[in-house]
């Protein structure tokens, strides 16, 4: 019986299933990737289209009257006397004050808490998306090129490659922010210079910290896509694409990169974390965004040192910082499970 | 073998060079300079000027660079004189005597009693410490600190590179008794508890980086339960030559104000092994020569340890460059929140000091450590997968 018939008789009752629609059901399946998607989706959520919803909306707003303020609802609720009793030192009812502005207390500078850890998600958010993205697309046109031309091309692009692994990376990138830094404080030369500035200050000095991250992450990239372009140039369908007259851009962009995008995002999704963690320290050593932008690492830095008076002022971009990395994590892991499942066994 | 370590070491070279002279220029091209004190610390600008000729700040930069590389007497353009033993360095009409800085106007240096003299006053008191000028890093003087007067970088460096030393080696060494044990006993009891609690107590470990872990754990053991010593390793670091020979060390003192330092280091290194080794361990015992060996009825401990581990290891082993890059921003996280008197710290503060011989000096140690560490990983390679060969 042909396959037409079969269908017509509904004993095939839908179209046959796709490696992509497999891949998707292994991952839908995967509860702690799912749950994982889901708050990254609520974290993106309410903190770009809504995060002056259910904040202050002024980050930067001080009330110095109430500088490191615990919040009211720790005094008159007796949940939130036993909670503190536990994360507070055992005489802090004799050094703090309370104050009903802030749902989760204030910062030394009498800051909010809240709001500051929710439009601190932007930041680390947007380092996660922008510098994967570009060291994504960097690495994969750079390895594609080596990779697909091969020979002396390849040679010489890979040894290039070569040359910036041996580089000591992440003193590089402390370096080139402290530069950017200080450029953005006493204004660069040069209009294309003092248009980055400018940009870069109305980021919040975000811009800055995009470039330095990115551009230095995509060395693994490359070298990945390359070996995978390696591989796939010489299977059939390359042939008989070439054998047709196709150009190489479009064998390139239509038959190689479609095929080795997918493990390619994958590694990416799991390269986040330190996206996010390199965004933190760079802010924690003072090299981060511009204050008073809110940055998780800045707040923890912030907090630090007053913890051992006021540890509830550590615990916001702490936990923040600690469940978006655990997300980007499970569902790196489930991406992983799901679209190479040998990696998994 | 032998060959390939002298070529790797030899391919070190370009890649030392191109890092100093990078930094080199950058540090040079950040806006405002080592001596610039802000408010009523401020010098004034005569002041400013001669210390900036004291450390050669005045000079073109690739003046600056030959004789920050190979030190003063063997650069061409400062001429060397003798005066009674003290080194007088003269150019451009300028004379640097023992870091002090003088014009020359025609004058005559000469010496009268134990001060050198110049045209007839008194210049100087006879400082050798103080002295500006280096014999340059290829002869390993790192130069004057410009903000720590009186110390070289190789003092500062001396005092502070030891503490770091102890306290990466001790956050490796604490990654790899945790993470790979931990990561064998997952991927041998495949879907049991252990497994599960061991991967996502892993997934864990590497989602708290070290700048929440370090706080986390002074509030919890210091502050709230008061068991361990929050600070003050760094007062008096105890060296290592020290720890071995002192029969007086106290070990119970050191590993108290050690180990949540390493620990908040070390717990995601260990993380990061023990998820490497499950993975690639699971791998390697579905291999033909795994069941060969158990087939030939060698012991279970023969077959994992002899057979399956040592192969498991060449993936885990690409982990330690990136391991050693995480040390060193480890370090400068650990440094500041533990208030340890180490490397990293003072890479920090260098930079906001503008203090460049100590940024250039910190940084080339950093280099120096992180290219041994790829050539390091290449060797052990070569020991665990002898089909590599080198030559």
């Amino acid at each position: 019986m042909a396959v037409a018939e079969l269908s017509q008789q509904g004993i095939i009752a839908r179209k046959p299933r796709s490696l992509l629609s497999d891949s998707v059901n292994r991952l839908k399946k995967n509860k702690l990737a799912m749950v994982s998607m889901m708050f990254l989706l609520l974290m993106v959520l309410a903190a770009f289209p809504f995060a002056s919803l259910f904040t202050s909306g002024d980050f930067a707003k001080q009330d110095l009257m109430a500088n490191s303020a615990l919040p009211q609802w720790v005094e008159s609720t007796a949940i939130g006397r036993v909670v503190f009793s536990i994360i507070m030192p055992n005489n802090y009812e004799n050094y703090v004050r309370y104050s009903d502005q802030f749902p989760l207390g204030a910062d030394d500078l009498g800051r909010d808490l809240w709001t500051r850890t929710i439009y601190g998600a932007r930041i680390s958010l947007s380092i996660a998306v922008v510098a994967s993205t570009v060291s994504l697309i960097i690495g994969t046109i750079y390895g594609l090129i080596s990779g697909y031309i091969g020979g002396t091309v390849d040679n010489v692009m890979m040894r290039v490659v070569d040359f910036l692994y041996g580089f000591p990376f992440i003193v590089v990138v402390i370096l080139l922010q402290t530069y950017f830094k200080a450029l953005a404080k006493h204004g660069a030369e040069g209009s294309i210079g003092q248009v980055m500035v400018n940009l870069n200050n109305a980021m919040g000095g975000m811009f800055f910290l995009f470039i330095a991250i990115g551009l230095i992450n995509w060395l693994g990239m490359a070298r990945i896509a390359r070996g995978q372009a390696l591989s796939i140039r010489k299977k059939e369908y390359v042939d008989a694409a070439k054998a047709v007259g196709a150009v190489d851009t479009r064998i390139i962009f239509r038959h190689i990169l479609p095929n080795i995008l997918g493990p390619l995002i994958v590694m990416e999704t799991l390269q986040i974390p330190g996206y996010i963690f390199l965004e933190a320290f760079l802010s924690f050593i003072g090299l981060g965004v511009n204050p008073p932008t809110p940055s998780w690492g800045i707040m923890i830095s912030e907090a630090a040192p007053a913890v051992r008076s006021y540890p509830n002022q550590l615990l916001p971009p702490a936990l923040a910082l600690t469940f978006t990395t655990l997300a980007f994590n499970f569902l790196g892991d489930g991406l992983r499970d799901a679209f190479d499942p040998k990696m998994k066994e | 073998m032998l060959k390939f370590i002298i070529r790797r070491v030899l391919g070190f070279i370009p890649v030392i060079l191109a890092v100093v002279l990078f930094t080199f220029v950058l540090a040079r091209a950040l806006p405002g300079g080592p001596f610039d004190f802000a408010g009523d610390k401020s010098l004034p600008p005569t002041t400013i000027a001669n210390l900036e000729a004291k450390y050669h700040l005045d000079w073109p930069q690739w003046k600056q660079f030959t004789s920050y590389m190979i030190g003063d007497e063997l650069t061409f353009f400062a001429k060397k004189f003798k005066v009674d033993n003290q080194n007088v360095y003269v150019s451009k009409g300028m004379a640097v005597i023992n870091g002090s800085v003088y014009e020359m106007d025609g004058k005559t240096i000469c010496r009268e009693g134990e001060k050198l003299v110049y045209g007839g006053f008194k210049v100087f008191d006879l400082d050798p410490e103080a002295c500006g000028s280096s014999k340059g890093v290829l002869r390993g003087d790192l130069g004057p600190s410009f903000r720590y007067r009186g110390q070289t970088v190789n003092d500062v460096i001396k005092v502070t590179f030891p503490l770091s030393l102890q306290l990466g080696t001790m956050a490796i060494m604490l990654g790899l008794f945790i993470g790979i044990p931990a990561g064998i006993i997952a991927a041998l009891k495949q879907n049991s508890i252990f497994d599960y609690s061991a991967t996502f107590v892993a997934v864990l470990g590497v989602s708290v980086p070290s700048l929440v872990m370090a706080p986390v754990l002074i509030w919890i053991f210091a502050v709230n339960l008061s068991w361990l010593p929050a600070a003050s390793w760094g007062a008096k670091p105890p060296y290592l030559e020290n720890m071995f020979l002192n029969p007086g060390f106290d070990w119970v003192n050191y590993f108290t104000h050690a180990i949540m330092p390493v620990f908040a280091m070390g717990v995601g290194f260990s993380a990061i092994f023990a998820r490497l080794t499950r993975a690639s361990l699971l791998q390697v015992v579905r291999e033909d020569y795994i069941r060969t060996a158990r087939a030939k009825g060698l012991k279970e401990s023969v077959v994992v340890f002899r057979h399956a581990l040592r192969n498991s290891m060449i993936p885990v082993i690409t982990v330690f460059g990136p391991l050693f890059a995480a040390v060193i921003t480890g370090s400068m996280v650990i440094e500041q929140i533990f208030g340890l008197n180490g490397m990293g710290k003072h890479f920090i503060n260098s930079i906001t000091n503008r203090d460049y011989p100590i940024l250039l000096g910190v940084m080339l140690v950093y280099t120096l450590i992180l290219v041994s560490a790829n050539l390091l990983v290449d060797i052990i390679y070569g020991w665990l997968d002898p089909r590599i060969s080198y030559d």
